[in-house]
């Protein structure tokens, strides 16, 4: 290994710029002859919009344009889509209502957009929205996803507030399992929704340029390339080669800046109307009720169990909140995203599971860190865990029995499993938590008056999503494939070209690690360029733990090109057979002789063309390249999450965790490191802190962070984290992904601990102080202080 | 934020005037409970005064049996000060236990006692100890100035100098988080001053804060948690939200204030 290629902690090339101040964020870009763009919201969660009237809000100083869902249908802007076609049980497609960027006729949740306000400065767009009147007719709002069915109906293509009825598996096979089961474990689980809540607030700014007839948008996009193509060919805002979308530094996405949001699309088209760029910024408070929200499931789900705890057989029966309108992606989260996943680490012969998507007047729910594998995690880590408990087993023991040994695994939900020893990260994670001696740590816990409990989270996910072909037959309206180019320049220094977007993943140093180890060249001679249309031909962006596995795996197929053509060069340089040319550590030999030339001079020659005829061999030194996986990664691993918890208040504090992931090959084990913290941070917010929680007229009553608690370094012990290596077979270097494994194993760890300590499963997240005690109280099993 | 007027005096006087003069004017401390209302409209002051630069405004001194601390005194300074530490480490908890490091180098004494957010930590402790706030007009006890939520005693052109804190032997203050906002979902401040006994709730109650009576009067049978075993407040009158219900409250401020007098007796 050398001191920067694979497997390097390498410090983070991008960090001297992000900590001196010297990210260039969307909203640090300023545009000759800008506007500023202020959305007028509705205060309602579902209401008809008899008439909207903006004479008041025209006269306002400074007011470039006030604009309407009207008049941008009468431009025949195309609505938003979500682009993932998911079929019922009875083969009917999914019901995809209209979505119009600004609201036209009815308004569907609170923060829905129903008018645009442009001016010179921002104040003067504020000032002019408060003037824009809005005649409102209140209608019933459905809040609730498990009553939505009952609900007034929101949009006319779905009756009963049904997006569609799905189901994967083989119920017939399924309930004869569950009839010859020794025991069935049922749980109820509500997977709580949760507000993204990236560092950086959403920005678009739109440009139209009348000299070109063409467009250009900057945005917070985690795939810029995606968001031209929808915004082109389905909302026809102008064709392709018209529109250039730069994504640049991006604070952070979560998923929440995968999609196409109405806000970019109305910057643009305002631009155009205007003839003005046009400038939005999110503030905090708007991003809580314009940035799509995760998760938000309501399950009952059940395990079968034979007498020796061989798990039969699973069933789940979820109902999905897509909230008020379906996004760009929204529909396979609970579906292909977390159905597929419902077998775990573990050999399962059967499962089956219905999901319901239903709309309510919430803001849309999309795909968030994990996306529907978080979910299908918490259903079968929860049940394995209760399980165990409910048969007298030890769940670590429990687990071993059942998990998958031999590979390939074909689970009865779609997925192959590749690879993977989920015994060997298991224990590990025991040795490092110090299982055993937990029981002791109990006792003297319980005698300070606290109650200690231990939870294991033992995962799996679906990563590097996917084969073009697999994904297209579940319905993805894109091909999941990655796109590189590698650019050597005449120096020997390399521009590496990646349709993946960084946001915080830090790309610029793994990606050009890879290089520096292929070409041998120093990683200073390396640099990445992403985030624009314009710059790099196409790709499909950065989310589900796809920019390793997929990203870099084209790097390294674009990577094997540049060799085979150096190596060509280099045969005219030392006047050797091209199959006689050897490559490595930056330098071409001819075998069995002393004959080298440096990669430099190889690439110099490659575009100085003397030493070969061009009519031969092509000058310079570029190649490209198009990857598409042959399966999904699989990443897996076990979490150990401790708990104590202060009986009388119903504090939980989290006092050791213990994380053993496989990740496959690593390449800058640093940035690993901070993907899974990043991530248990994300899982513990949601299983102890974060909820968003709406009234019933569905007001979003966690608007704020006065309310919506994000987790802070306070709630953390140091973590313990380690790994263990299986290398995935399907991709070149091994790689598997690692960006979601903490959000999805981290809940159910937690709430597996907590119900430990307090010895009863009624807890629901968040598991807050209150719902803790309430749990206790109700279970009233106060164990006397000193046991 | 919507445009303002704004004002910088630099004596109580100057200050006094110009809140006299301008009808909704405001005055401006640390700014930290007011600008982010400003910032998100929901409050419009025509007129600012900021207090930043009048003199004689921040301080903590010993004064016989009293620590008088400055109404512009941020709360950084309170939580370290040695005086504080040496007579009365008690209040010095409370700011301590306040926001972040960035809130309690900016936040004032002063601004939180007279915004009165029935959530804050201070009107607790001046409540639990008796204090006196004295203003460019008056002094007012503590017993008289919290009057409701975010209102006080304070009429609209008086302005809070300082505050004086009897010294108390035993007393200590009890902070339960608010998950998302870090104030006290429930804070108890308890304290024992010869026969005077306090019991002080902030967080709880739904007209902000309060005196246990119940409490006290079991205190003052002995000063020991024990005391208080068995006993609870009622959850009728208090907050209901989200985060905890008004039976969680109740049980919370039980609970808080075993632990105040426990750590107050250890002092
Ligand atoms: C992120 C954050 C976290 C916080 N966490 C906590 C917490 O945990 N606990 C807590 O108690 N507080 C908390 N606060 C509030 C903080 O303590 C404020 O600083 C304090 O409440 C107000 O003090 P100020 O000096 O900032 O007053 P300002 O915001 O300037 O003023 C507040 C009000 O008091 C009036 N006022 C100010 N000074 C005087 C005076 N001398 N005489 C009369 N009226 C006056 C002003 O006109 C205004 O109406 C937090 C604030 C923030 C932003």
């Amino acid at each position: 290994m050398s001191a920067t290629g694979i497997g390097a902690a390498v410090r983070r090339k991008e960090d001297h710029r992000f900590i001196t101040g010297k990210g260039q964020y969307t909203d640090d870009i300023s545009r000759p002859g800008e506007t500023r763009a202020v959305f007028v919201r509705s205060p309602h969660a579902h209401a008809k919009i008899r008439k909207i009237d903006t004479s008041a809000a025209q006269k306002m100083p400074g007011v470039v344009a006030v604009l309407t869902g009207e008049q941008l249908a009468a431009d025949k802007i195309g609505h938003l889509i979500c682009g993932w076609m998911i079929h019922s049980k009875d083969g009917s497609p999914m019901k995809m209502a209209p979505h119009p960027a600004i609201a036209s006729g009815k308004a569907c949740y609170v923060g829905d957009p129903v008018a645009l306000v442009v001016a010179e400065t921002l104040t003067q767009a504020r000032d002019a929205a408060e003037k824009v009147a809005v005649d409102y007719e209140p209608l019933p709002a459905v809040v609730d996803p498990a009553k939505a069915k009952a609900g007034a109906q929101i949009h006319e293509v779905a009756p009963k507030n049904t997006i569609y009825e799905w189901h994967l598996g083989d119920v017939k096979a399924v309930e004869a399992a569950f009839r010859s089961a020794k025991h069935v474990t049922k749980l109820d689980i509500v997977n709580n929704r949760l507000v993204p809540n990236a560092m950086e607030p959403r920005v678009a700014i739109g440009e139209y340029d009348t000299g070109n007839d063409s467009f250009t948008l900057w945005n917070t996009s985690q795939n810029p390339h995606v968001a031209r193509l929808v915004i082109a060919a389905f909302i026809g805002m102008a064709p392709e080669h018209k529109l250039r979308v730069i994504a640049p530094d991006v604070g952070g996405g979560f998923g929440s800046k995968i999609f196409i949001y109405p806000e970019e699309v109305a910057c643009l088209w305002a631009s155009k109307r205007t003839g003005r760029p046009v400038k939005w910024t999110s503030d905090r408070s708007e991003a809580f009720l314009a940035d799509a929200h995760g998760r938000d499931h309501v399950t009952h789900a059940e395990m079968a169990f034979a007498s020796d705890g061989k798990i039969l057989a699973l069933r789940a029966k979820t109902i999905a909140n897509l909230g008020a309108y379906m996004s760009t992606f929204s529909s396979s989260v609970p579906t292909y995203l977390y159905a597929t996943l419902l077998s775990g680490q573990y050999d399962i012969a059967h499962i089956y599971c219905e999901v319901d998507a239903v709309y309510t007047n919430t803001v849309p729910v999309d795909a968030y860190r994990g996306a529907g594998r978080p979910e299908a995690t918490f259903v079968v880590e929860r049940l394995v865990e209760v399980g165990a408990r409910e048969q007298g087993m030890d769940p670590a023991e429990l687990r071993r029995k059942n998990f998958v040994r031999n590979f390939p695994h074909q689970t009865p939900v779609i997925m192959t499993y590749d690879a993977g020893d989920y015994n060997a990260s298991l224990k590990k994670a025991m040795e490092i938590a110090d299982v055993k001696g937990f029981a002791k740590r109990r006792r003297d816990a319980a005698r300070n008056g606290k109650l200690r409990g231990l939870g294991y989270s033992t995962y799996i996910e679906a990563c590097g999503i996917a084969p073009s072909q697999a994904v297209g037959s579940l319905g993805a309206g894109v091909g999941l494939w990655e796109s590189a180019e590698v650019r050597v320049n005449p120096t020997g220094s390399v521009e590496i070209l990646t349709g993946c977007h960084a946001h915080g993943q830090g790309h610029e140093t793994t990606f050009a690690q890879v290089v520096a180890d292929r070409l041998g060249i120093p990683i200073e001679n390396i640099s990445v360029v992403h985030g624009d249309t314009d710059k790099v031909q196409f790709g499909m962006g950065t989310y589900g733990s796809r920019s390793g596995a997929v990203g870099i795996s084209a790097i390294v197929k674009a990577l094997d090109k540049v060799e085979a053509k150096a190596k060509k060069v280099a045969a005219h340089m030392l006047e050797a057979s091209e199959s006689d040319i050897v490559f490595k550590d930056g330098k071409f030999t001819v075998a069995g002789t002393d004959k080298a030339a440096a990669w430099g001079d190889v690439a110099l020659n490659a575009y100085i063309a003397h030493k070969f005829s061009g009519q031969e061999l092509e000058p310079g030194l570029k190649e490209g390249a198009f990857y598409d996986p042959t399966n999904f990664t699989f990443p897996a691993g076990c979490h150990i999450c401790e708990v104590e918890i202060d009986q009388e208040t119903g504090e939980t504090r989290v006092v050791n965790w213990t994380a053993v992931d496989d990740f496959g090959t690593v390449i800058n084990p640093m940035i690993v490191e901070g993907q899974v913290h990043g991530g248990i941070a994300q899982g513990v917010g949601q299983a102890l802190l974060e909820g968003a929680v709406y009234d019933k007229e569905g007001q979003l009553v966690s608007g704020s962070f006065m309310d919506y608690a994000m987790p802070r370094a306070e709630n953390f012990p140091p973590f313990n984290i380690d790994t263990t290596v299986t290398k995935c077979p399907s991709n070149p270097l091994g790689l598997k992904g690692c960006g979601e494994a903490g959000a999805i194993a981290a809940p159910a760890a937690v709430i597996n601990a907590i119900t430990d300590a307090i010895g009863t499963e009624e807890v629901t997240m968040p598991a807050t102080a209150q719902t803790v005690w309430a749990a206790l109280q109700k279970a009233n099993r106060m164990r006397p202080a000193a046991e | 934020m919507y445009a303002f007027t704004y004002h910088r005096p630099t004596t109580v006087r100057q200050a006094a005037n110009l809140l006299a003069k301008h009808e909704d004017a405001k005055l401006l401390a640390g700014g930290h409970s007011l600008i982010p209302v400003m910032k998100l409209r929901l409050a419009s002051p025509p007129v600012l005064i900021d207090l930043s630069k009048v003199e004689g405004l921040s301080g903590i001194e010993l004064k016989g049996r009293s620590i008088v601390i400055g109404a512009m005194t941020r709360h950084n300074d309170v939580a370290r000060s040695k005086e504080l530490q040496e007579h009365l480490p008690a209040l010095a908890e409370v700011p301590a236990a306040i926001g972040d490091p960035h809130v309690r180098h900016v936040g004032t004494i002063g601004g939180s006692v007279a915004n009165n957010d029935p959530n804050a930590d201070y009107p607790a402790a001046c409540l639990g100890l008796g204090a006196t706030i004295v203003t460019s007009k008056r002094k007012i006890a503590a017993d008289d100035f919290f009057t409701g939520m975010f209102s006080t005693a304070l009429e609209p052109d008086e302005i809070i100098t300082k505050i004086s804190f009897p010294i108390a032997k035993k007393a200590a203050y009890q902070k339960f988080k608010h998950p998302a906002s870090g104030f006290a979902l429930v804070g108890v401040f308890v304290s024992k001053r010869a026969s005077d006994i306090r019991v002080a709730v902030t967080g709880a109650g739904a007209n902000g804060v309060f005196r246990v009576k119940a409490f006290e009067e079991a205190l003052a049978q002995r000063f020991t948690p024990k005391s208080l075993d068995g006993l609870s407040i009622k959850p009728d009158g208090l907050n209901s939200d989200i985060h905890a219900s008004a039976e969680y409250r109740a049980h919370l401020v039980g609970v808080l204030a075993r632990r105040a007098v426990a750590d107050a007796v250890k002092r």
